[in-house]
């Protein structure tokens, strides 16, 4: 493709016009703008930033860093874990929001708002509600047992099982409403027919509802997977990868290096990522490109 | 009028049962926000479902600039819708042309560009953050808007692109033939035909990227630092370096700052469910 582009451009002879129709040279000046943020902030940051990983004395570095180490097991967690409940959440949540009621309607837009706001100050209000002193949660199981609430930020599990919570309240939305979407495709005689045949929910959703919409659920899962690497608010806003940093995610543990003028660990350990990502990555683009 | 049966009453108590945990699951936070943004800060702190003496003088201080962690919100609001603003515009004219180049002109090569952009959606942009901290250093834009307009377009246009192409592909072929039939130049094409056309996506997209950018946090806040050069979602965060933050003004400067995206976001719902869904999984 580049060869073309200053092909056209540096050489306007014979030979290229006869093989280039105006349209095509149009084609390619419309291209051009996203060819250059294309290389100047895609292309040239990723094969700077494999430069600077390339040290082998680097991954020995991370290997022997603990918080790296429970920084991978807590994005397996989140990945793993979390998003599955969510899809599953999600999943469920379609079917509900799919029910012709008035005021079901009225919850979906109401229901959009986490998606639609952004999430620094959500998270932050989340944030204040868990402080074990000042916060709202403690304040009530405080007024309902008399008993001190748990100190919620403080434990890593706890922590992160929050920062997981604060995910799916924040995407939550946008995948039931993929999965409603799909949902709604499904042909209504099929149903109806399967009224008539006295069939039970779990039939119709298993024998109907399911094979039509399992590869679009396994699509949404994997892409979930995906972007949840990138989810850097969720775990920094809330814990900011504390307490000690036990909390750390992949995302946040790159940042954290960086601020630590640690460049090349930063690199490095987004490499240690790319076994897992790049075939995700494949097989969504296979599914998407078709 | 005709009662309901035993059985309709059992399946909307059901639906009850649901609807309401998903509306209390999903308001409490935002509900929580509200509630700091008009307490006096002895209210905030109680724990109280509503404050004794509701207030808006925690308003009148943002937006009088009279606390140490607000005295530059109005550069920063500024900062912020220039950006988003900015970044709506060049990402429409990047993809817009991408799209038609790629969909309508079959330019040579087209195809692999779609799945260069494509590969580029889907790294996670928390992972390219961290590479494109130093290109913008080499580059010398740190603390420069630029840096952070630039990095939100290349974010923002792989998808764009490829929504704006599949929306594209839906045209009938033969407008473009009886286009160039009358003599349309190509650049007519896209004016008169192809821009008009896809107006609904245009809005969609344009919605898209005004959205990212203004709710955009990591690259915000690694790209700028200086106090006068910085977004709201930046000089909130930076509320937390004090050990005595003041919440309650976090919270209603938080408030102030969520309502244009949701106000956006519901005034072009139609467009969004639309355009958005159809193109962010095809199954």
């Amino acid at each position: 493709m580049a060869i073309t582009l200053s092909g056209a451009q540096a050489i306007p002879g014979p030979p290229l016009s006869s093989r280039l129709t105006p349209a095509q040279v149009w084609g390619i000046v419309l291209l051009a703008p996203y060819l250059l943020v294309f290389l100047a902030f895609v292309v040239y940051p990723v094969c700077y930033g494999l430069w600077l990983a390339r040290a082998p004395s680097n991954y020995v570095a991370l290997y022997n860093d603990p918080i790296f180490a429970r920084a991978a097991i807590n994005t397996l967690i989140f990945l793993v874990i979390g998003i599955n409940i969510k899809m599953l959440i999600a999943l469920f949540l379609s079917g509900f929001f799919a029910q012709q009621r008035t005021w079901i309607k009225w919850l979906s837009v109401i229901f959009i708002l986490p998606w639609a706001v952004p999430s620094i100050p959500t998270i932050l209000s989340v944030r204040f509600m868990l402080n074990p002193e000042w916060g709202m949660i403690n304040h009530y199981i405080f007024s309902l047992t008399g008993e001190d609430g748990p100190n919620w930020l403080n434990d890593p599990t706890v922590a992160l099982t929050m920062a997981i919570a604060v995910h799916i309240w924040k995407s939550l939305p946008f995948w039931t409403l993929i999965l409603i979407t799909g949902r709604l495709a499904i042909s209504h005689d099929l149903f109806e027919a399967a009224e008539v045949d006295g069939a039970s929910w779990w039939q119709k959703f298993r024998y109907i509802t399911w094979p039509s919409m399992q590869t679009l659920y396994v699509t949404c899962t994997l892409l979930s997977m995906i972007w949840t690497l990138g989810d850097f608010n969720s775990v920094y806003l809330l814990t900011g990868g504390g307490p000690a940093d036990l909390t750390h995610v992949l995302a946040t543990l790159g940042i954290r290096y960086l601020r630590l003028d640690q460049l090349s660990l930063a690199m490095a350990s987004i490499v240690c990522a790319m076994p897992f990502v790049l075939p995700l990555v494949y097989f969504m683009m296979k599914r998407l490109s078709r | 009028m005709k009662l309901p049966s035993l059985r309709e009453v059992g399946t909307e108590a059901r639906l009850l049962l649901i609807g309401i945990p998903v509306f209390l699951w999903t308001m409490i936070p935002i509900y929580h926000m509200f509630l700091f943004a008009i307490s006096p800060k002895e209210d905030a702190f109680s724990g109280k479902l509503w404050p004794d003496h509701p207030t808006l003088h925690n308003f009148e201080i943002v937006f009088k600039q009279q606390h140490y962690f607000l005295r530059d919100f109005y550069v920063q609001f500024w900062n912020s819708t220039v950006i988003a603003a900015s970044v709506g515009v060049l990402t429409l004219f990047i993809a817009t042309a991408a799209a038609f180049s790629i969909s309508r002109l079959k330019v040579p090569g087209g195809r692999m560009v779609l799945n260069l952009a494509l590969f580029t959606y889907f790294i996670p942009a928390a992972f390219l953050a961290v590479p494109m901290y130093r290109t913008m250093g080499n580059y010398g834009l740190l603390n420069n808007h630029w840096s952070l307009i630039l990095a939100m377009v290349t974010i923002a246009s792989p998808y764009a692109i490829w929504v704006l192409k599949q929306a594209s592909d839906k045209l009938p072929v033969e407008l473009d033939e009886a286009a160039v039939m009358d003599g349309a130049t190509t650049l007519q094409i896209f004016r008169l035909v192809y821009l008009p056309l896809m107006m609904p996506s245009l809005v969609a997209i344009g919605t898209y990227a005004v959205l990212l950018a203004w709710n955009e946090y990591l690259y915000a806040f690694l790209l700028l630092s200086n106090d006068r050069e910085i977004t709201l979602p930046v000089a909130l965060g930076n509320f937390l370096a004090a050990d005595d933050s003041p919440w309650e003004l976090l919270m209603t400067t938080g408030f102030i700052y969520a309502l244009p995206p949701a106000a956006v976001y519901y005034a072009f719902r139609r467009y969004m469910v639309g355009g958005l869904t159809a193109g962010a999984v095809k199954s």
